[in-house]
Protein backbone atom coordinates (compact mmCIF):
# COMPACT_ATOMS: atom_id res chain seq x y z
CA UNK A 1 0.00 0.00 0.00
CA UNK A 2 1.22 3.25 -0.56
CA UNK A 3 1.97 5.92 1.87
CA UNK A 4 -1.56 7.39 1.26
CA UNK A 5 -3.34 4.55 2.56
CA UNK A 6 -1.95 4.86 6.27
CA UNK A 7 -4.10 7.90 8.42
CA UNK A 8 -1.33 7.42 11.43
CA UNK A 9 2.39 6.95 11.14
CA UNK A 10 4.48 5.98 13.98
CA UNK A 11 8.62 6.14 13.31
CA UNK A 12 10.86 5.39 16.31
CA UNK A 13 8.53 6.56 18.89
CA UNK A 14 10.46 6.54 22.38
CA UNK A 15 8.91 8.27 25.16
CA UNK A 16 10.43 8.75 29.05
CA UNK A 17 8.29 9.10 31.92
CA UNK A 18 9.85 11.10 34.86
CA UNK A 19 13.62 9.60 33.41
CA UNK A 20 11.99 5.81 32.96
CA UNK A 21 11.84 4.84 29.57
CA UNK A 22 7.96 4.00 28.90
CA UNK A 23 8.50 4.01 25.20
CA UNK A 24 11.49 2.53 23.55
CA UNK A 25 11.08 2.70 19.73
CA UNK A 26 7.75 2.19 18.33
CA UNK A 27 7.02 1.87 15.14
CA UNK A 28 3.45 1.65 13.64
CA UNK A 29 0.96 2.45 10.54
CA UNK A 30 -2.44 2.60 10.92
CA UNK A 31 -4.80 2.04 7.48
CA UNK A 32 -7.41 4.56 6.51
CA UNK A 33 -10.63 2.99 7.32
CA UNK A 34 -9.96 0.32 10.08
CA UNK A 35 -10.07 -0.45 13.72
CA UNK A 36 -6.88 -1.26 14.72
CA UNK A 37 -5.96 -2.89 18.15
CA UNK A 38 -3.24 -2.23 20.24
CA UNK A 39 -2.25 -4.61 23.36
CA UNK A 40 -0.18 -5.39 25.84
CA UNK A 41 -0.56 -5.89 29.92
CA UNK A 42 -1.07 -2.86 31.94
CA UNK A 43 0.87 -0.22 32.68
CA UNK A 44 2.92 -0.87 29.29
CA UNK A 45 2.70 2.19 27.78
CA UNK A 46 -0.67 1.77 25.58
CA UNK A 47 -2.35 4.61 27.05
CA UNK A 48 0.91 6.72 26.67
CA UNK A 49 0.79 6.34 23.45
CA UNK A 50 -2.79 7.19 22.49
CA UNK A 51 -1.75 10.33 24.05
CA UNK A 52 1.22 10.90 22.06
CA UNK A 53 -0.86 10.29 18.79
CA UNK A 54 -3.80 12.92 20.78
CA UNK A 55 -0.83 15.70 21.37
CA UNK A 56 -1.31 16.11 24.43
CA UNK A 57 2.04 14.95 25.57
CA UNK A 58 5.36 14.78 23.71
CA UNK A 59 7.71 12.45 22.23
CA UNK A 60 11.32 11.92 23.92
CA UNK A 61 12.05 10.91 20.14
CA UNK A 62 10.63 9.96 16.93
CA UNK A 63 7.61 11.33 15.62
CA UNK A 64 4.35 10.61 14.89
CA UNK A 65 2.18 11.61 11.59
CA UNK A 66 -1.32 11.99 11.21
CA UNK A 67 -2.52 12.64 7.26
CA UNK A 68 0.72 13.35 7.08
CA UNK A 69 1.52 16.14 9.39
CA UNK A 70 3.74 15.74 12.43
CA UNK A 71 1.61 16.25 15.37
CA UNK A 72 5.03 17.25 17.98
CA UNK A 73 5.79 20.08 15.78
CA UNK A 74 2.77 21.78 15.91
CA UNK A 75 1.39 24.85 17.35
CA UNK A 76 -1.07 24.72 19.85
CA UNK A 77 -4.17 26.73 17.39
CA UNK A 78 -2.75 24.25 14.63
CA UNK A 79 -3.53 21.21 17.37
CA UNK A 80 -6.72 22.41 18.49
CA UNK A 81 -7.45 22.88 14.95
CA UNK A 82 -6.43 19.12 14.32
CA UNK A 83 -8.09 17.89 17.42
CA UNK A 84 -11.48 18.74 15.98
CA UNK A 85 -11.17 15.56 13.50
CA UNK A 86 -10.21 13.16 16.29
CA UNK A 87 -12.82 11.82 18.94
CA UNK A 88 -11.01 10.43 22.00
CA UNK A 89 -13.39 7.81 24.09
CA UNK A 90 -11.54 7.52 27.66
CA UNK A 91 -11.40 4.52 30.06
CA UNK A 92 -13.78 5.58 32.48
CA UNK A 93 -16.06 7.75 29.77
CA UNK A 94 -14.95 11.31 31.56
CA UNK A 95 -18.42 12.29 31.15
CA UNK A 96 -18.69 15.78 32.39
CA UNK A 97 -20.91 15.41 35.97
CA UNK A 98 -22.28 18.45 36.13
CA UNK A 99 -24.26 18.31 32.14
CA UNK A 100 -26.65 16.13 31.55
CA UNK A 101 -26.50 13.20 28.66
CA UNK A 102 -28.45 15.70 26.17
CA UNK A 103 -26.00 18.49 26.99
CA UNK A 104 -22.55 16.32 27.42
CA UNK A 105 -23.28 14.98 23.35
CA UNK A 106 -23.88 18.41 22.54
CA UNK A 107 -20.82 19.97 23.52
CA UNK A 108 -18.36 19.37 21.33
CA UNK A 109 -21.59 20.72 18.59
CA UNK A 110 -22.42 24.20 20.78
CA UNK A 111 -18.34 24.46 21.34
CA UNK A 112 -16.78 24.22 17.92
CA UNK A 113 -20.29 25.71 15.49
CA UNK A 114 -22.38 28.27 15.63
CA UNK A 115 -25.28 25.48 14.62
CA UNK A 116 -28.54 27.05 15.42
CA UNK A 117 -29.96 25.03 18.50
CA UNK A 118 -32.60 22.87 16.84
CA UNK A 119 -30.20 21.58 14.54
CA UNK A 120 -27.96 20.54 17.31
CA UNK A 121 -30.86 19.01 19.03
CA UNK A 122 -31.36 17.08 16.26
CA UNK A 123 -27.43 16.33 15.50
CA UNK A 124 -27.38 15.33 19.14
CA UNK A 125 -30.45 13.24 19.66
CA UNK A 126 -28.97 11.18 15.92
CA UNK A 127 -26.02 10.57 17.86
CA UNK A 128 -27.99 9.49 20.69
CA UNK A 129 -29.82 7.31 18.68
CA UNK A 130 -26.81 5.80 16.95
CA UNK A 131 -25.64 4.39 20.51
CA UNK A 132 -29.43 3.60 21.73
CA UNK A 133 -30.02 5.89 24.49
CA UNK A 134 -32.14 8.66 22.93
CA UNK A 135 -34.32 7.71 25.53
CA UNK A 136 -31.99 8.79 28.05
CA UNK A 137 -31.34 12.01 27.03
CA UNK A 138 -32.10 13.80 30.12
CA UNK A 139 -30.59 11.72 32.42
CA UNK A 140 -27.32 12.82 34.48
CA UNK A 141 -24.28 10.82 34.49
CA UNK A 142 -24.49 10.02 37.78
CA UNK A 143 -27.62 7.87 37.05
CA UNK A 144 -25.90 6.09 34.07
CA UNK A 145 -24.39 2.31 34.51
CA UNK A 146 -20.75 1.57 33.37
CA UNK A 147 -22.12 0.31 30.13
CA UNK A 148 -24.35 3.11 29.20
CA UNK A 149 -21.93 6.07 30.13
CA UNK A 150 -19.36 4.36 28.34
CA UNK A 151 -22.01 4.42 25.19
CA UNK A 152 -22.93 8.53 25.96
CA UNK A 153 -18.94 9.32 25.62
CA UNK A 154 -19.14 7.50 22.56
CA UNK A 155 -21.95 9.22 21.18
CA UNK A 156 -19.63 12.30 22.75
CA UNK A 157 -16.56 11.51 21.08
CA UNK A 158 -18.12 10.96 17.00
CA UNK A 159 -19.71 14.14 18.21
CA UNK A 160 -18.00 16.26 14.71
CA UNK A 161 -17.81 12.87 12.99
CA UNK A 162 -14.14 12.80 13.42
CA UNK A 163 -11.39 11.01 10.67
CA UNK A 164 -10.09 9.10 13.73
CA UNK A 165 -10.88 7.60 16.77
CA UNK A 166 -9.19 6.52 19.80
CA UNK A 167 -10.31 4.27 22.32
CA UNK A 168 -8.41 3.84 25.54
CA UNK A 169 -9.63 0.59 27.00
CA UNK A 170 -13.38 0.57 25.68
CA UNK A 171 -13.83 -2.76 27.38
CA UNK A 172 -12.75 -2.49 30.95
CA UNK A 173 -15.30 -3.10 33.94
CA UNK A 174 -18.63 -3.93 31.41
CA UNK A 175 -20.73 -6.77 31.99
CA UNK A 176 -20.06 -9.49 28.65
CA UNK A 177 -23.52 -7.95 27.44
CA UNK A 178 -22.57 -4.09 27.62
CA UNK A 179 -19.15 -5.21 26.23
CA UNK A 180 -20.40 -6.98 23.13
CA UNK A 181 -22.72 -4.06 22.63
CA UNK A 182 -20.01 -1.33 22.27
CA UNK A 183 -17.51 -3.58 20.60
CA UNK A 184 -20.33 -4.10 17.95
CA UNK A 185 -20.38 -0.10 18.19
CA UNK A 186 -17.10 0.77 17.72
CA UNK A 187 -16.88 -1.49 14.35
CA UNK A 188 -20.34 0.30 13.43
CA UNK A 189 -19.19 3.78 14.00
CA UNK A 190 -16.23 2.88 11.87
CA UNK A 191 -17.48 1.77 9.30
CA UNK A 192 -20.59 4.34 9.04
CA UNK A 193 -18.35 7.31 9.42
CA UNK A 194 -15.68 5.73 7.24
CA UNK A 195 -13.28 6.79 10.15
CA UNK A 196 -10.38 5.37 11.52
CA UNK A 197 -10.35 3.51 15.13
CA UNK A 198 -7.19 2.79 17.00
CA UNK A 199 -8.26 0.90 20.07
CA UNK A 200 -6.15 0.16 22.97
CA UNK A 201 -7.50 -2.75 25.07
CA UNK A 202 -6.07 -5.73 27.19
CA UNK A 203 -9.37 -7.44 26.23
CA UNK A 204 -8.46 -10.33 23.63
CA UNK A 205 -11.10 -12.02 22.43
CA UNK A 206 -13.35 -9.30 21.88
CA UNK A 207 -10.71 -7.86 20.03
CA UNK A 208 -10.11 -10.78 18.11
CA UNK A 209 -13.78 -10.60 16.49
CA UNK A 210 -13.59 -7.19 15.63
CA UNK A 211 -10.53 -5.84 14.69
CA UNK A 212 -8.92 -5.65 11.45
CA UNK A 213 -4.89 -5.27 12.58
CA UNK A 214 -3.65 -6.31 16.00
CA UNK A 215 -0.39 -4.89 17.63
CA UNK A 216 1.25 -6.61 20.59
CA UNK A 217 3.38 -4.03 22.58
CA UNK A 218 5.68 -5.24 25.71
CA UNK A 219 8.15 -3.76 27.26
CA UNK A 220 7.74 -0.75 25.43
CA UNK A 221 8.85 -1.88 21.80
CA UNK A 222 5.77 -3.94 19.37
CA UNK A 223 6.25 -7.73 20.57
CA UNK A 224 4.22 -8.53 17.66
CA UNK A 225 1.64 -7.41 15.10
CA UNK A 226 -0.68 -9.20 12.81
CA UNK A 227 -4.40 -9.53 11.36
CA UNK A 228 -6.79 -11.77 14.35
CA UNK A 229 -6.10 -15.15 11.83
CA UNK A 230 -2.78 -14.37 12.25
CA UNK A 231 -2.56 -13.47 15.49
CA UNK A 232 -4.63 -16.85 16.14
CA UNK A 233 -2.44 -19.33 14.13
CA UNK A 234 0.96 -17.35 15.57
CA UNK A 235 3.81 -19.16 17.27
CA UNK A 236 5.09 -16.56 18.87
CA UNK A 237 5.26 -17.45 22.64
CA UNK A 238 4.40 -13.60 23.55
CA UNK A 239 1.35 -13.80 21.44
CA UNK A 240 0.56 -17.26 22.63
CA UNK A 241 1.02 -16.14 26.44
CA UNK A 242 -1.20 -13.44 25.96
CA UNK A 243 -4.28 -15.03 23.93
CA UNK A 244 -3.95 -17.74 26.19
CA UNK A 245 -3.89 -15.51 29.21
CA UNK A 246 -0.95 -17.47 30.58
CA UNK A 247 0.56 -16.35 34.09
CA UNK A 248 3.86 -16.83 32.89
CA UNK A 249 6.16 -17.41 29.96
CA UNK A 250 7.77 -14.28 27.83
CA UNK A 251 5.84 -11.90 30.19
CA UNK A 252 7.07 -12.88 33.61
CA UNK A 253 5.36 -13.78 36.10
CA UNK A 254 7.24 -12.45 39.41
CA UNK A 255 8.72 -8.87 39.43
CA UNK A 256 12.44 -9.34 39.20
CA UNK A 257 13.78 -9.63 42.81
CA UNK A 258 17.03 -11.11 44.01
CA UNK A 259 17.62 -14.81 44.51
CA UNK A 260 14.74 -16.20 46.72
CA UNK A 261 17.03 -18.39 48.33
CA UNK A 262 19.45 -15.64 49.54
CA UNK A 263 16.39 -13.65 50.82
CA UNK A 264 15.02 -16.29 53.04
CA UNK A 265 17.44 -18.31 53.59
CA UNK A 266 20.33 -15.65 54.06
CA UNK A 267 23.32 -15.04 51.86
CA UNK A 268 25.68 -17.34 54.12
CA UNK A 269 22.89 -20.66 52.94
CA UNK A 270 23.62 -19.91 48.90
CA UNK B 1 27.12 15.10 60.71
CA UNK B 2 24.61 14.03 57.92
CA UNK B 3 21.82 14.44 60.04
CA UNK B 4 22.78 18.15 59.84
CA UNK B 5 22.93 17.62 56.02
CA UNK B 6 20.05 15.74 55.71
CA UNK B 7 17.69 18.88 57.65
CA UNK B 8 19.16 21.36 55.29
CA UNK B 9 18.72 19.47 52.33
CA UNK B 10 14.98 18.64 53.39
CA UNK B 11 14.28 22.53 54.99
CA UNK B 12 16.13 23.68 51.11
CA UNK B 13 13.71 21.36 49.24
CA UNK B 14 10.57 22.63 50.62
CA UNK B 15 11.80 26.30 50.52
CA UNK B 16 12.34 25.60 46.84
CA UNK B 17 8.92 23.66 46.33
CA UNK B 18 7.23 26.70 47.53
CA UNK B 19 9.32 29.20 45.37
CA UNK B 20 7.97 26.63 42.61
CA UNK B 21 4.59 26.19 43.20
CA UNK B 22 4.22 30.27 43.14
CA UNK B 23 6.03 30.53 40.39
CA UNK B 24 3.45 27.96 38.79
CA UNK B 25 0.47 29.82 40.59
CA UNK B 26 1.64 32.63 38.85
CA UNK B 27 1.92 31.70 35.44
CA UNK B 28 -1.53 29.76 36.24
CA UNK B 29 -3.40 33.85 36.80
CA UNK B 30 -1.70 35.12 33.90
CA UNK B 31 -2.90 32.10 31.95
CA UNK B 32 -6.29 32.90 33.48
CA UNK B 33 -6.50 36.42 32.09
CA UNK B 34 -5.20 36.13 29.26
CA UNK B 35 -7.58 32.96 28.72
CA UNK B 36 -10.48 34.95 29.80
CA UNK B 37 -12.46 36.41 26.82
CA UNK B 38 -14.60 33.62 26.17
CA UNK B 39 -15.47 33.48 30.02
CA UNK B 40 -16.49 37.34 30.34
CA UNK B 41 -18.52 37.45 26.71
CA UNK B 42 -19.96 34.21 26.92
CA UNK B 43 -22.71 35.63 29.74
CA UNK B 44 -24.85 31.91 30.96
CA UNK B 45 -21.21 30.60 31.32
CA UNK B 46 -20.32 33.67 34.26
CA UNK B 47 -23.95 33.44 35.46
CA UNK B 48 -23.68 29.78 36.51
CA UNK B 49 -20.51 30.23 38.62
CA UNK B 50 -21.99 33.10 40.23
CA UNK B 51 -24.80 31.32 41.14
CA UNK B 52 -22.44 28.32 43.08
CA UNK B 53 -20.05 31.22 44.70
CA UNK B 54 -22.24 33.90 45.25
CA UNK B 55 -25.99 33.17 45.55
CA UNK B 56 -24.84 29.99 47.71
CA UNK B 57 -23.33 31.68 49.54
CA UNK B 58 -25.79 34.00 50.49
CA UNK B 59 -27.33 32.17 53.74
CA UNK B 60 -24.14 31.72 55.32
CA UNK B 61 -23.04 35.45 54.21
CA UNK B 62 -26.35 36.52 55.50
CA UNK B 63 -26.78 34.90 58.98
CA UNK B 64 -23.00 35.40 60.07
CA UNK B 65 -23.33 39.11 59.36
CA UNK B 66 -26.51 39.62 61.21
CA UNK B 67 -24.80 37.75 64.41
CA UNK B 68 -21.30 39.45 63.95
CA UNK B 69 -23.69 42.99 64.21
CA UNK B 70 -25.24 41.65 67.19
CA UNK B 71 -22.11 40.75 69.06
CA UNK B 72 -20.67 44.04 67.52
CA UNK B 73 -24.13 46.48 69.10
CA UNK B 74 -23.74 44.69 72.30
CA UNK B 75 -19.62 45.05 72.88
CA UNK B 76 -19.79 48.26 71.44
CA UNK B 77 -22.70 49.77 73.61
CA UNK B 78 -21.11 47.89 76.54
CA UNK B 79 -17.67 49.95 75.94
CA UNK B 80 -18.87 53.29 75.20
CA UNK B 81 -21.48 53.68 77.63
CA UNK B 82 -18.90 54.04 79.76
CA UNK B 83 -17.79 57.25 78.19
CA UNK B 84 -20.76 58.50 78.06
CA UNK B 85 -21.51 58.26 74.64
CA UNK B 86 -23.64 55.45 73.85
CA UNK B 87 -25.42 57.59 70.86
CA UNK B 88 -22.22 56.89 68.57
CA UNK B 89 -23.05 53.03 68.39
CA UNK B 90 -24.10 53.59 64.74
CA UNK B 91 -21.03 55.08 64.17
CA UNK B 92 -18.64 52.46 65.90
CA UNK B 93 -20.69 49.46 64.32
CA UNK B 94 -20.69 51.00 60.64
CA UNK B 95 -16.97 52.08 60.85
CA UNK B 96 -15.88 48.35 62.00
CA UNK B 97 -18.15 46.52 59.52
CA UNK B 98 -17.45 48.97 56.46
CA UNK B 99 -13.53 49.02 56.97
CA UNK B 100 -12.72 45.52 58.50
CA UNK B 101 -15.26 43.12 59.62
CA UNK B 102 -17.40 42.76 56.46
CA UNK B 103 -14.50 42.29 53.54
CA UNK B 104 -12.41 40.10 55.92
CA UNK B 105 -14.74 37.55 57.20
CA UNK B 106 -17.07 37.87 54.73
CA UNK B 107 -13.89 36.50 52.58
CA UNK B 108 -13.01 34.31 55.26
CA UNK B 109 -16.54 32.61 55.24
CA UNK B 110 -16.29 32.66 51.27
CA UNK B 111 -13.02 30.58 50.96
CA UNK B 112 -14.29 28.09 53.15
CA UNK B 113 -17.84 27.87 51.39
CA UNK B 114 -17.35 28.81 47.82
CA UNK B 115 -13.54 28.55 47.45
CA UNK B 116 -13.18 24.56 48.84
CA UNK B 117 -16.31 24.19 46.71
CA UNK B 118 -14.37 25.52 43.56
CA UNK B 119 -11.26 23.65 44.60
CA UNK B 120 -13.08 20.45 44.89
CA UNK B 121 -14.80 20.52 41.43
CA UNK B 122 -12.45 20.99 39.55
CA UNK B 123 -9.72 18.74 41.44
CA UNK B 124 -12.66 16.37 40.84
CA UNK B 125 -13.21 17.00 37.23
CA UNK B 126 -9.32 16.57 36.82
CA UNK B 127 -8.78 13.13 38.73
CA UNK B 128 -11.86 11.83 36.93
CA UNK B 129 -10.05 12.84 33.55
CA UNK B 130 -13.28 15.54 32.54
CA UNK B 131 -10.21 17.89 31.79
CA UNK B 132 -8.22 15.55 29.63
CA UNK B 133 -11.30 14.73 27.81
CA UNK B 134 -12.02 18.64 27.33
CA UNK B 135 -8.65 19.69 26.43
CA UNK B 136 -9.09 16.35 23.69
CA UNK B 137 -11.87 18.01 22.09
CA UNK B 138 -10.02 20.91 21.71
CA UNK B 139 -12.18 23.34 24.19
CA UNK B 140 -9.55 24.72 26.62
CA UNK B 141 -10.23 23.96 30.08
CA UNK B 142 -8.29 26.90 31.31
CA UNK B 143 -10.60 29.05 29.21
CA UNK B 144 -13.94 26.80 29.77
CA UNK B 145 -13.63 25.52 33.25
CA UNK B 146 -11.16 27.25 35.17
CA UNK B 147 -11.78 31.64 33.83
CA UNK B 148 -15.81 31.24 34.38
CA UNK B 149 -15.03 30.02 38.30
CA UNK B 150 -12.22 32.62 38.89
CA UNK B 151 -14.32 35.83 37.86
CA UNK B 152 -17.47 34.45 39.14
CA UNK B 153 -15.69 34.50 42.52
CA UNK B 154 -13.95 37.87 41.85
CA UNK B 155 -17.44 39.57 41.07
CA UNK B 156 -19.05 37.77 43.98
CA UNK B 157 -16.78 38.62 46.73
CA UNK B 158 -16.91 42.28 46.68
CA UNK B 159 -21.22 42.15 46.40
CA UNK B 160 -21.29 39.41 49.19
CA UNK B 161 -18.82 41.76 51.58
CA UNK B 162 -21.26 44.77 51.26
CA UNK B 163 -24.19 42.34 52.36
CA UNK B 164 -22.30 41.03 54.97
CA UNK B 165 -21.92 45.02 56.08
CA UNK B 166 -25.60 45.88 55.48
CA UNK B 167 -27.13 43.00 57.83
CA UNK B 168 -23.80 43.40 60.16
CA UNK B 169 -26.00 47.12 60.57
CA UNK B 170 -28.67 46.37 60.86
CA UNK B 171 -27.70 43.48 63.67
CA UNK B 172 -25.80 46.41 66.03
CA UNK B 173 -29.39 48.45 65.26
CA UNK B 174 -31.26 45.71 66.34
CA UNK B 175 -29.11 45.39 70.09
CA UNK B 176 -28.65 49.12 70.48
CA UNK B 177 -32.14 50.92 69.08
CA UNK B 178 -34.42 47.96 69.60
CA UNK B 179 -33.58 45.77 72.77
CA UNK B 180 -30.58 48.61 74.65
CA UNK B 181 -32.73 52.05 74.11
CA UNK B 182 -29.94 53.88 72.03
CA UNK B 183 -32.19 56.71 70.42
CA UNK B 184 -33.14 55.70 66.92
CA UNK B 185 -31.93 58.84 65.39
CA UNK B 186 -28.39 59.50 66.60
CA UNK B 187 -27.83 55.75 65.73
CA UNK B 188 -28.49 56.54 62.43
CA UNK B 189 -27.22 60.94 62.21
CA UNK B 190 -23.87 59.63 63.94
CA UNK B 191 -23.29 57.43 61.20
CA UNK B 192 -24.43 59.47 58.60
CA UNK B 193 -22.07 62.33 59.90
CA UNK B 194 -19.06 60.05 60.10
CA UNK B 195 -18.74 57.60 57.72
CA UNK B 196 -16.96 58.48 54.61
CA UNK B 197 -18.75 57.33 51.35
CA UNK B 198 -14.54 57.38 49.43
CA UNK B 199 -12.95 56.90 52.92
CA UNK B 200 -14.13 54.32 54.52
CA UNK B 201 -17.00 52.48 51.95
CA UNK B 202 -14.93 52.87 49.29
CA UNK B 203 -11.55 51.58 50.82
CA UNK B 204 -14.35 48.31 52.43
CA UNK B 205 -14.83 47.63 48.88
CA UNK B 206 -11.66 47.79 47.10
CA UNK B 207 -10.57 45.31 49.68
CA UNK B 208 -13.33 42.88 49.40
CA UNK B 209 -12.19 42.96 45.46
CA UNK B 210 -8.56 41.93 46.04
CA UNK B 211 -9.81 39.11 48.80
CA UNK B 212 -11.84 38.26 45.64
CA UNK B 213 -9.28 38.18 43.29
CA UNK B 214 -6.63 36.06 46.21
CA UNK B 215 -9.24 33.41 47.33
CA UNK B 216 -10.99 32.37 43.60
CA UNK B 217 -7.07 32.26 41.99
CA UNK B 218 -6.47 29.89 45.20
CA UNK B 219 -9.31 27.93 44.41
CA UNK B 220 -9.14 27.10 41.31
CA UNK B 221 -4.89 27.02 41.34
CA UNK B 222 -5.21 24.48 44.24
CA UNK B 223 -8.09 22.52 42.35
CA UNK B 224 -6.11 22.58 38.94
CA UNK B 225 -3.05 21.62 40.27
CA UNK B 226 -3.83 18.89 42.70
CA UNK B 227 -2.56 15.02 42.59
CA UNK B 228 -5.73 13.71 40.85
CA UNK B 229 -6.41 11.17 43.55
CA UNK B 230 -8.78 11.15 46.77
CA UNK B 231 -6.45 12.40 48.36
CA UNK B 232 -4.65 14.43 46.35
CA UNK B 233 -8.40 16.47 46.27
CA UNK B 234 -8.59 16.18 49.31
CA UNK B 235 -5.03 17.96 50.59
CA UNK B 236 -6.22 20.73 47.72
CA UNK B 237 -9.23 21.84 49.71
CA UNK B 238 -7.15 22.13 52.96
CA UNK B 239 -4.72 23.99 51.40
CA UNK B 240 -7.03 26.41 49.77
CA UNK B 241 -8.69 27.18 52.78
CA UNK B 242 -5.41 27.06 55.07
CA UNK B 243 -3.74 29.28 52.14
CA UNK B 244 -6.54 31.19 51.62
CA UNK B 245 -7.21 32.56 55.51
CA UNK B 246 -3.02 33.25 55.47
CA UNK B 247 -3.46 35.09 52.10
CA UNK B 248 -6.52 37.49 53.66
CA UNK B 249 -5.38 38.03 56.95
CA UNK B 250 -2.08 39.32 55.52
CA UNK B 251 -3.28 40.99 52.53
CA UNK B 252 -5.69 42.78 54.77
CA UNK B 253 -2.56 44.19 56.99
CA UNK B 254 -0.68 45.32 53.85
CA UNK B 255 -4.29 47.04 52.58
CA UNK B 256 -5.08 48.77 56.30
CA UNK B 257 -1.51 49.98 56.41
CA UNK B 258 -2.01 51.51 53.35
CA UNK B 259 -5.21 53.12 53.28
CA UNK B 260 -5.46 53.79 57.15
CA UNK B 261 -2.51 55.72 58.29
CA UNK B 262 -3.84 57.65 60.83
CA UNK B 263 -5.01 60.31 58.46
CA UNK B 264 -8.40 62.28 59.64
Amino acid sequence: MSNDNFLVHIENLCFDYDGRPVLQGIDMRIPKGRVVAIMGGSGCGKTTLLRLIGGQLRPTAGSVRVANEAISAMSHARLYAFRRRMGMLFQFGALFTDLSVFDNVAFPLREHTDLPEEMIRDLTLMKLQAVGLRGARDLMPNALSGGMARRVALARAVALDPALIMYDEPFTGLDPISLGVIGQLIRRLNDALGATSIMVTHDVQESLRMVDYIYFISEGRVAAEGTPEEVRASADPFVHQFIAAKADGPVPYHVPAPDMAAEFLGAAHV
Amino acid sequence: MSRVVDLLRFLGGQVVNRVWRLGRASRFFLAVLLKSGAALLRFPLLLREIWFAGVLSLIIILVSGLFVGLVLGLQGYEILQRYGSAQALGTMVALSLLRELGPVVAALLFASRAGSAITAEIGLMKATEQLKAMDMMAVDPVARVVAPRFWGGVISMPILAMLFSSMGILGGWLIGVVFLGVDDGAFWSSMQASVDFRYDVWNGVFKSVIFGVAVSLIAVFEGYDSEPTAEGVSRAITRTVVTSALAILALDFVLTSFMFRGMP
